[in-house]
């Protein structure tokens, strides 16, 4: 009596009582799997492809896009509702001083936008992106599956950074966007005054505020490249997210104490708001060097970080 | 299984190492050991060979390694000590030219839920460099077709049951023709019907050519569909080799059916059958070195009525205990 003739699931025909015999004759398979692929370079943009698509397919990212194309929305109605009663909007203290021009010109609610997002909802929304990028997938178990694709671990995380930077500078158009619409409707467009009292055009306004926006998302890139690599030191989402969420206000809180005075040129955040020198005439380019290539300092080393850290790393989730 | 010329065949394979091939073994691993960072020794030295056109049978209880073992074969973990070859390429170095020529379904499916089955395995096959993006859609029908998920291809994964998602994991492994298909536990979750349709797919891959590694611990699997198969235990390699050599290292019993059990037992018992036990109208036992036909003529001859008389084959279970003399599911 078999086991294969009890056993319900078993095959019904010839093919129950015997296993099939291997291939007797040798070199078979080779023949069958070298049939020839011969892969062009630009294939491996597809996972590029792939990975801008997915992002922008999670819910996840359309709340954070549809959080950051609110904010100007609110403060535009704000500012609306403040100078109805005739009093101008007129805000002493921190912050460029844009948010008075507004109902002047709606072109100023971009860089009001711009300077009330910067501080926490864009890089909270970078910190969750990229938090998740690489931690994300471990968690779900995903990551194992590209990397036997084999996605490649160099190539996989070079794919996540440049996600990432995209979609500083996808937040950031949207916040910039969002903003002259709102500007657009709300208030009347022009000629505008420049911070150091210089008048330019409508058009070359429009310019400034393109050259504000890559700027402003320039400026994630730092906050990406930490957040990708707290991605690759958990195998938690969430946690990834929190972390990196976390350090973001740390480092902001921390930049608020004199004592730490020596410390704060090298926070991520301590140059951000020097891209109001973008509206002086002309540029002031000091603290704008001094941002960019403090993003870029902070890209190199946690983005090498994360590579030593992911390239060396067990996957056993 | 029971057929004598397979077995000569599948035991001749073994050994057998195909000629021009430098690699010993479509897997051949080298004194593979990997202790987890919490000082787990998950695998301990296993020498594992792997011969080209092979289904292979990968056994083991719970916490066995087996998966631990799939993980260094494929790349995602560091061995802590020993080596691995794939395709006759070093792992996990050679990661890159050798896994676009082998499927992998690693502890259980992994999905994104909220893409449909169909977007998951564009996206995997995106994923794989070698991987041509003008045949990408039709491939990626073609292996959800092969899994029988082409009616549900548009659903989102996260709406998938669990089969279902089994399914959509194989047909990862299948979006293109592959040399090695390593299989964890393929038939988990999977109704009788899907069980059945895995098996009937692994073989007709197999016919093709492809090499078929299979982790389960469903003994019954491992003899219906695997050509070889090596069993582990605790980190440790019991044994490997043709199905039919394993089974037939466990001698297989004899089995009397009959209304005088006691009586039986007792002839049986002179008879020189060892290790006899009744258990209602069913007496079985270790058959003796002599005719079989004696036994039977003195049971008749002490009056047992006689209702059946049978030499019952040695499954693979029974190998697995005489190999470890434990249970199967004995956890480690
Ligand atoms: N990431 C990990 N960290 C520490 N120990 C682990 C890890 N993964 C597995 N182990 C341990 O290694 C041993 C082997 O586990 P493995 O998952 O390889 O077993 P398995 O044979 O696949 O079991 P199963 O049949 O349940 O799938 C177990 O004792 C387990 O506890
Ligand atoms: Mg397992």
């Amino acid at each position: 009596m078999s086991r294969a003739e009890t056993d319900p699931l078993s095959e019904k025909g010839p093919g129950s009582e015997a296993a099939p015999a291997p291939r007797a004759a040798p070199g078979a398979e080779a023949a069958v799997a070298s049939a020839v692929r011969r892969p062009s370079p630009l294939w491996t943009f597809g996972l590029l492809r792939s990975e801008l698509v997915t992002t922008v397919r999670r819910w996840r990212t359309l709340a954070l896009l549809g959080v950051l194309a609110v904010v100007p929305v609110l403060v535009g109605i704000a500012v609306k509702i403040e100078t109805r009663g005739g009093g101008s909007a007129d805000h002493g203290g921190q912050g460029p001083a844009f948010i008075s021009q507004i109902t002047n010109n709606g072109l100023f609610l971009v860089f009001t936008a711009l300077a009330a997002t910067l501080p926490f909802f864009l890089p909270m929304a970078v910190g969750v992106v990229a938090g998740d990028a690489i931690a994300g997938e471990a968690g779900a178990g995903t990551l194992r599956y590209l990397l036997v694709a084999p996605a490649g671990r160099t190539r996989l995380l070079l794919t996540k950074y440049a996600t990432v930077t995209a979609f500083c500078l996808l937040a950031t158009l949207v916040v910039a966007v969002s903003a002259l619409i709102v500007g657009a409707l709300l208030f009347p467009l022009g000629d505008l005054t420049t911070i150091s009292g210089t008048r330019i055009s409508f058009a070359e306004g429009l310019g400034r505020a393109l050259l504000i926006a890559l700027v402003v998302a320039l400026s994630l890139v730092g906050v990406a490249a930490l957040g990708l690599f707290v991605s690759t030191l958990t195998n938690s989402g969430i946690a990834a997210m929190a972390t990196t969420v976390g350090l973001l206000t740390t480092v902001q809180i921390l930049d608020q104490i004199p004592q730490l005075h020596a410390l704060q040129p090298y926070f991520f955040s301590h140059y951000w708001l020097s891209f109001a020198d973008l509206m002086r005439d002309p540029v002031y380019w000091d603290d704008l060097q001094k941002n960019l290539g403090l993003q870029a300092l902070y890209a190199a080393v946690f983005g090498t970080a994360a590579w030593a850290r992911f390239t060396a790393k067990d996957i056993s989730a | 299984m029971d057929g004598p010329s397979a077995t000569e065949r599948e035991a001749g394979d073994a050994e057998q190492h195909v000629p021009g091939h430098a690699e010993a073994g479509v897997i051949a691993t080298r004194g593979l050991t990997k202790r987890y960072r919490g000082g787990q020794l998950a695998v301990d030295g296993l020498d594992l060979t792997v011969p080209a056109g092979s289904v292979f049978g990968f056994l083991g209880p719970n916490g066995s390694g087996k998966t631990t073992t799939i993980r260094m074969l494929m790349g995602l973990i560091e061995p802590t000590a020993g080596t691995a070859r794939v395709l006759g390429r070093p792992m996990p170095r050679a990661a890159r030219a050798v896994l676009p020529e082998v499927g992998a379904l690693i502890e259980g499916p992994a999905l994104y839920g909220f893409l449909s089955g169909r977007d998951n395995l564009l996206r995997y096959d995106a994923a794989d460099p070698t991987a041509d993006p003008r045949t990408r859609s039709a491939r990626v029908a073609a292996a959800l077709d092969r899994v029988g998920l082409a009616a549900a291809a548009g659903k989102k994964a996260r709406a998938y049951s669990l089969g279902m998602k089994q399914r959509l994991g194989l047909a990862a492994a299948l979006l293109q023709p592959r040399r090695l298909l390593v299989l964890d536990e393929p038939t988990n979750g999977l109704d009788p019907q899907g069980m059945r349709e895995i098996r009937a797919l692994i073989r007709e891959l197999a016919a093709d050519g492809t090499t078929v590694f299979l982790s389960s611990h469903l003994l019954d699997e491992i003899e219906q569909v695997c050509t070889h198969a090596a069993v582990m235990a605790q980190g440790r390699l019991v044994t490997q080799g043709a199905v039919a050599d394993l089974a037939a290292g466990a001698r297989g019993r004899l089995v009397v059916t009959t209304p005088d059990p006691a009586e039986a037992a007792r002839v049986l018992k002179e008879q020189g059958v060892a290790d006899v036990t009744a258990d209602g109208d069913r007496v079985t036992g270790e058959p003796p070195a002599r005719d079989l036909a004696e036994v039977n003529a003195a049971l008749v001859t002490a009056g047992v009525r006689v209702r059946g008389f049978a030499l019952e084959r040695a499954s693979l279970e029974d190998a697995f205990v005489a190999l470890t003399g434990e249970g199967f599911d004995v956890a480690s």
